[in-house]
């Protein structure tokens, strides 16, 4: 699977015939793509469907209003990769999120537009094995993405810096 | 120059581990001219290679053979192979501390005499008193450069200290300073002073904070006396027909076994490796283990009543920044049964980066509750809680009936459950860390429970009787003469205090005594 950056070339028209202007992310063939067109992830094991209901799991498992939908994609993509490997993880990622679709009625998961009524589903389906894969491979698989600590004001890595002895490690001001 | 020594050589001291109490063995009676063997079981890595990157130091440095847990404390369920954050490398866990060094109290080597029989506790008093150890501790300080200490400053506090030191005023608080660290305020003993990075935990990339990396090791080393050999995890002590032990068998990096001969053989694996390789080298003449008469190897298991606190404020803090445990407060250290729990806490400066915090914040929570909070990371200070935790014979590390080890050696099972004493000074401590940061005005403040152990103790106990321990007041096991315990896993009782302190102090005392005995030829 690879994360594609460049535009994926749908026109703003195709995109407008498939009602995808806005939030939601958009299938195509085998690609999850994001409705500015910044980014699109081809699924190779799962279904792409599948993989967009995953990335809006990520979300409502550790939402972060100021993250983009493509640090959630980046910290998925892993299943994807895992489930191409292991026919079995396929079969508990599909079926997890058929799971999903099902408890949430006509709609699916993704079609429920409320994070309060996505969580209450998630709630029910916490201790199954599916939302125990997802979940803790994602605490690491997100928060590890060095391009997201920016957003939390974590700086990192800072030997290179010379440490913060010159760079305010003691000049808190309120106190 | 570094000295090599023949597998066959059977004058040398074989010491296992290079950490605290290995390390510093190992250097001090390479000084008093003894050969000496350390073999480590993990790489030798400089301190330039340690990496500022939390998942990534972890992968270098910790300790990940297959391990299990077992028992009521919430480790087992959220981390049931990671009993313990320890290292594997040469200089061992004084590679990732935090440099806490705070000397034991003088009631707490004698918590059986000062607190009385406890329910459901192994309480005994140490053999030694804190005026045995005195004279040890400090030259321990004086080796190890601790601040305040020894006319060495302390270290200039940072955001997060402020933060403490604020709210222990609000509090009443009268003992709040920038801890007696041994990470160099200035530059001394050839190190540099701290640069203020924040990876403490990940490796000191300075060398500012000691470590026997870089200090015991090299030192020794420069003697012509020591040899450490890395890549060599012990699997088993062997010994004659007269019960003396002769030599160890390691495993080499390819996993090809050799065997050193030794005329002495310390004991310094850290208190889940030490009392394992103990049981694991049961005999026809010790089928319960080596030095093991008491049944006590194992037992005892000490982890620290340990926990955090984490206040979120309206403005920025950047705890992350400076020096991750220079900071304390000491007033809870004391014993006062009035606040329900015998023994006393620590209350000390903690950070992690994002990536751990989000791994240690709540292990296995989710949802706005737990991301709101990382939200705040930035405006966010931390504290650590370090008690003192009530011995227990059911706390123990064993050997697991089944799993084996690449070697086909047990691995260990590591059982523990809080006391009820451990439990009511956690909510002591929890309650405390708490009203220190709304007093400063945090809009937010929770406890986090537990991280897997970095402070563990007590499984080959010092005792008076040998039908109560493992080892003497020298470290000596009862049983033989030649087997010496030399880590944290001597510690009859835990104290309030970060250990490493003790254990270097307990390791340059073990080394006179067996030079002495040596030079008497007792041993």
């Amino acid at each position: 699977m690879t994360i594609i950056y460049q535009s994926r070339g749908l026109s703003r028209r195709e995109l407008l015939r498939r009602g995808a202007i806005g939030a939601a992310l958009i299938i195509s063939g085998k690609a999850v793509i994001s409705p500015d067109n910044a980014w699109g992830l081809e699924s190779t094991a799962l279904k792409p469907d599948t993989m967009a209901t995953l990335i809006l799991m990520a979300r409502d498992t550790y939402p972060h209003d100021q993250l983009a939908d493509r640090y959630y994609a980046i910290a998925i993509k892993g299943h994807d990769a895992k489930a191409g490997k292991d026919a079995s993880y396929r079969t508990l990622l599909e079926d997890g999120v058929a799971d999903l679709d099902k408890r949430a009625g006509s709609g699916g998961y993704r079609g429920l537009k409320w994070e309060d009524d996505r969580v209450t589903i998630l709630r029910d389906v916490e201790k199954s094995a599916f939302f125990q894969a997802i979940r803790s491979d994602l605490v690491v698989s997100l928060y590890n993405q060095k391009e997201i600590w920016p957003a939390f004001g974590y700086e990192g890595e800072s030997y290179s810096k010379g440490g913060y002895i010159e760079r305010g490690f003691d000049d808190i001001e309120w106190l | 120059m570094a000295a090599p020594y023949q597998l066959n050589d059977d004058r040398v001291v074989v010491i296992i581990g290079s950490g605290a109490g290995g390390g510093t063995l190992g250097n001090e009676i390479a000084q008093k001219g003894i050969d000496v063997v350390i073999l480590e079981a993990g790489n030798r890595i400089e301190h330039e290679d340690f990496i500022n990157d939390e998942w990534e130091s972890f992968a270098q440095l910790a300790w990940l053979d297959h391990r299990t847990t077992g028992g009521g404390w919430r480790v087992h369920k959220d981390f049931p192979n990671l009993p313990a954050w320890i290292v594997k490398a040469v200089g061992g866990t004084t590679t990732h501390w935090a440099g806490a060094s705070l000397r034991f109290q003088e009631h707490e080597f004698q918590d059986l005499t000062h607190y009385g029989k406890i329910e459901g506790a192994n309480l005994l008093d140490w053999p030694i008193t804190l005026a045995d150890l005195e004279p040890f501790y400090a030259k321990a300080e004086d080796k190890m450069g601790v601040t305040r200490t020894n006319g060495i400053a302390g270290l200039p506090g940072n955001n997060n200290f402020k933060v403490l030191k604020a709210g222990a005023d609000k509090l009443g608080y009268t003992e709040c300073h920038t801890g007696r660290m041994a990470i160099n305020s200035a530059d001394r003993d050839d190190r540099l002073g701290c640069q203020q990075t924040g990876f403490c935990f990940q490796g000191c990339k300075w060398g500012a904070k000691w470590s026997t990396l870089y200090t015991e090791i090299p030192k020794g080393e420069a003697t012509g006396k020591l040899e450490v050999r890395p890549n060599s995890h012990v699997v088993k002590i062997v010994h004659d027909k007269t019960g003396k032990v002769t030599g160890v068998v390691y495993a080499d990096k390819d996993g090809k076994l050799h065997e050193q001969k030794a005329r002495i053989v310390a004991v310094a694996g850290n208190s889940i490796e030490s009392p394992r390789l103990l049981l694991n080298s049961h005999s026809s003449m010790f089928p319960d283990g080596l030095a093991n008469s008491s049944g006590q190897v194992g037992k005892n298991y000490m982890r620290h009543t340990t926990g955090s606190v984490y206040g979120v404020f309206e403005k920025p803090v950047h705890m992350y920044r400076g020096t991750t445990m220079a900071g304390i407060i000491r007033d809870e250290a004391k014993h006062d049964p009035s606040r329900g729990f015998v023994g006393g806490y620590e209350l000390e400066t903690l950070s992690l980066g994002l990536p751990f915090m989000a791994a240690f914040l709540d292990p296995g929570g989710w949802g706005r509750s737990f991301s709101s909070a990382l939200d705040s990371y930035s405006h966010m200070a931390g504290m650590w809680i370090v008690g003192e935790d009530m011995p227990q014979e059911q706390n123990a590390v064993k050997l697991h009936g089944e799993l084996k080890d690449q070697y086909g050696m047990p691995i260990p099972d590591v059982w523990f459950t809080d006391h009820p004493n451990d439990e009511a000074m956690r909510n002591h401590a929890y309650k405390q860390g708490i009203a220190l940061y709304e007093a400063v005005g945090a809009t937010r403040a929770f406890p986090t429970p537990p991280y897997p152990s970095t402070h563990n103790l007590g499984t080959n106990r010092m005792s008076a009787k040998a039908s109560d321990g493992v080892v003497n007041k020298w470290g000596q096991t009862h049983d033989i003469k030649n087997l010496f315990v030399s880590d944290g896993s001597q510690f009859t009782t835990g104290g309030a205090e970060n250990p490493t302190l003790t254990i270097v102090s307990l390791a340059i005392r073990q080394a006179d005594h067996i030079a002495k005995e040596m030079a008497a030829g007792t041993i």
